[in-house]
């Protein structure tokens, strides 16, 4: 005799969101295995820490001789270097979290097959999510902190506030690592990846990282306050400035929303490729 | 009575390069627009945010020679996007004719040789940067980059400087077996400090004295320094000369031990 179990029964509406088979509480197995991999590679690890900190020298030795002063975020003139640190902070945030949610999920996905062992244990799609988006974020907390040590020598920081730049940083990581890993699953080989580099690229470069919002005209202004980067360096930038304002709340909540569709859309994903 | 001709054609010297290439050019008809970015289109929104976006703050001076911002750097971006398709083109793509995709064991198996294969590899190599120079000159022209007719120089600096970049990492993966982070790192250890201290942006003479002779390596700031001369003057004819041998010396040396790795890796 075979038994046939009634599904469950699916009420309220968190539990149609999150259905019970998607998470096992055991992201934190997830988390351990990246840490170990990233100990094996410990020196690609580590240099990404080394990154922003070149691209800073270069600013402080190159570029900040070219343009001495910019307009702050409160429109008044600020050192050259000083404007572009908190933006190479975001943006490294964001590198360190997209490169390890899309290029490494990619490979573990298509070609390690990782996930489809994981799923074979006790781990959901919600796990895997969870855990590789926390890990990513993990990666860029320590860069954000590495990163901020340096600023602080250099005397970049204007303000006690920069200490939350390490949070901001964390957040960053969590809405770049969610929708860049729900955007990843769609791709199918690695000739693709150029479109990865083909969004990052223009976002890094017009983001306002290099040179304030004012150069843009209008109707590019708009276009501009649509990048997720840039509610990422605003929010940094006020932090570092200690001039804060209340269209801070507006780039947080843009995060916020970001990193929330990202997650909901990842586990989906990991799920109806894995799982059906 | 008939006479069989013989199915085995050894071809010449040329024509088997040359087939290689027609095989790249097959993949790429099919793949061109997914390489639309690293062929010209990168440095042309370089071009745009720290030409215009970044130069609209810099005022034309001593360290520009003059020149408005976005003229000074156009010539160096396309040396900058040069070396990087140079490298790029040369690191896992070689790897995986050896390691992955194996299409290098396939081709050696016919008349063809690893010597051929190399070729083939750079010929192609210097058609892609040749064409990935000509579209961004193309582009850059709208912008207002170039000063005069100069510019079909410029595009030719890119491809030699593309060149003497590409061969010593041909080198490299030819000699890579476990690929481990070695490529990893060389983009984040060599090709972006390069591209970042080589005189593209701002000129070496900022750097510290301690570390410029680090710029003085790297093929970049020769072909950065040869395309700023050709498109606006302001270096030497002998120096120029000199930048090129140096690019040549690069090229030929990297070319070398990379025929030598070819044919250690391919014929048994």
């Amino acid at each position: 005799m075979v038994s046939v179990q009634a599904p469950p029964a699916r009420a309220g509406l968190l539990l149609r969101i999150l259905p019970p088979g998607l998470y096992a509480g055991r992201a934190g197995m997830v988390v351990e295995r990246s840490v170990r991999v990233a100990r094996a590679g410990w020196l690609m690890f580590l240099s990404g820490a080394a990154e922003p900190f070149l691209y800073l020298l270069a600013f402080q030795v190159g570029f900040g001789k070219l343009v001495t002063e910019v307009a702050g975020p409160d429109g008044r003139p600020m050192g050259y270097v000083a404007f572009v640190a908190p933006a190479l902070l975001a943006t490294s945030a964001m590198n360190g979290a997209v490169f390890e949610s899309t290029y490494n999920l990619f490979f573990k996905l298509r070609y390690a097959k990782l996930y489809d062992a994981m799923l074979a244990t006790p781990i959901g799609p919600l796990d895997v999510a969870l855990g590789e988006i926390g890990w990513a974020m993990t990666r860029g907390g320590i860069y954000a902190v590495a990163f901020l040590a340096i600023a602080a020598a250099m005397g970049l920081l204007a303000s006690w506030w920069a200490l939350l730049m390490v949070p901001a940083a964390l957040l960053v990581g969590l809405a770049f690592s969610a929708i860049g890993m729900a955007l990843v699953t769609f791709l199918r080989s690695t000739a693709q990846f150029d479109y990865i580099a083909l969004g990052l690229m223009p976002m890094f470069l017009f983001a306002t990282t290099f040179f304030p919002l004012s150069v843009y005209p209008e109707p590019l202004q708009w276009v501009v306050r649509c990048l997720p980067l840039y509610h990422a360096i605003e929010l940094m930038r006020g932090l570092a400035t200690g001039l804060l304002s209340g269209s801070m709340l507006v780039n947080l909540a843009y995060l916020l929303v970001l990193g929330a569709v990202g997650l909901w859309a990842s586990t989906r994903r990991i799920a109806k490729l894995l799982l059906t | 009575m008939t006479t069989v001709e013989s199915t085995g054609r050894v071809v010449g010297k040329w024509h088997g390069a040359w087939l290689r290439v027609e095989g790249y050019w097959t993949w790429y008809r099919r793949h061109w627009v997914s390489t639309l970015y690293s062929t010209g289109l990168q440095p042309v929104l370089f071009l745009a945010a720290m030409g215009l976006g970044f130069g609209s703050q810099v005022r034309p001076g001593v360290v520009t020679g003059g020149l408005s911002y976005l003229q000074y750097i156009a010539p160096a971006l396309l040396a900058a996007g040069a070396a990087q398709l140079g490298i790029g083109d040369s690191s896992y793509p070689v790897l995986s004719g050896f390691k992955w995709q194996k299409d290098y064991l396939a081709v050696t198996a016919t008349p063809v040789s690893p010597g051929q294969v190399l070729g083939g590899h750079l010929i192609w190599t210097t058609l892609r940067l040749t064409l990935a120079g000509a579209i961004y000159a193309f582009v850059a022209l709208f912008f207002g980059a170039w000063a005069g007719p100069s510019v079909l120089l410029v595009i030719l600096v890119g491809t030699v400087t593309g060149l003497a970049c590409a061969t010593p990492i041909t080198a490299l993966a030819a000699r890579t077996f476990d690929e481990g982070q070695r490529f990893g790192l060389i983009f984040r250890f060599v090709v972006m400090p390069m591209t970042l201290f080589s005189g593209t942006f701002f000129p070496i003479s900022q750097l510290p004295g301690a570390i410029r002779w680090l710029a003085w390596l790297s093929p970049l700031w020769h072909g950065t320094q040869l395309a700023r001369g050709v498109s606006a003057g302001g270096v030497g004819g002998w120096a120029m000369l000199g930048h090129f041998a140096v690019l040549a010396a690069v090229f030929a040396a990297g070319w070398a031990v990379a025929h030598r790795a070819f044919y250690r890796r391919l014929v048994v």
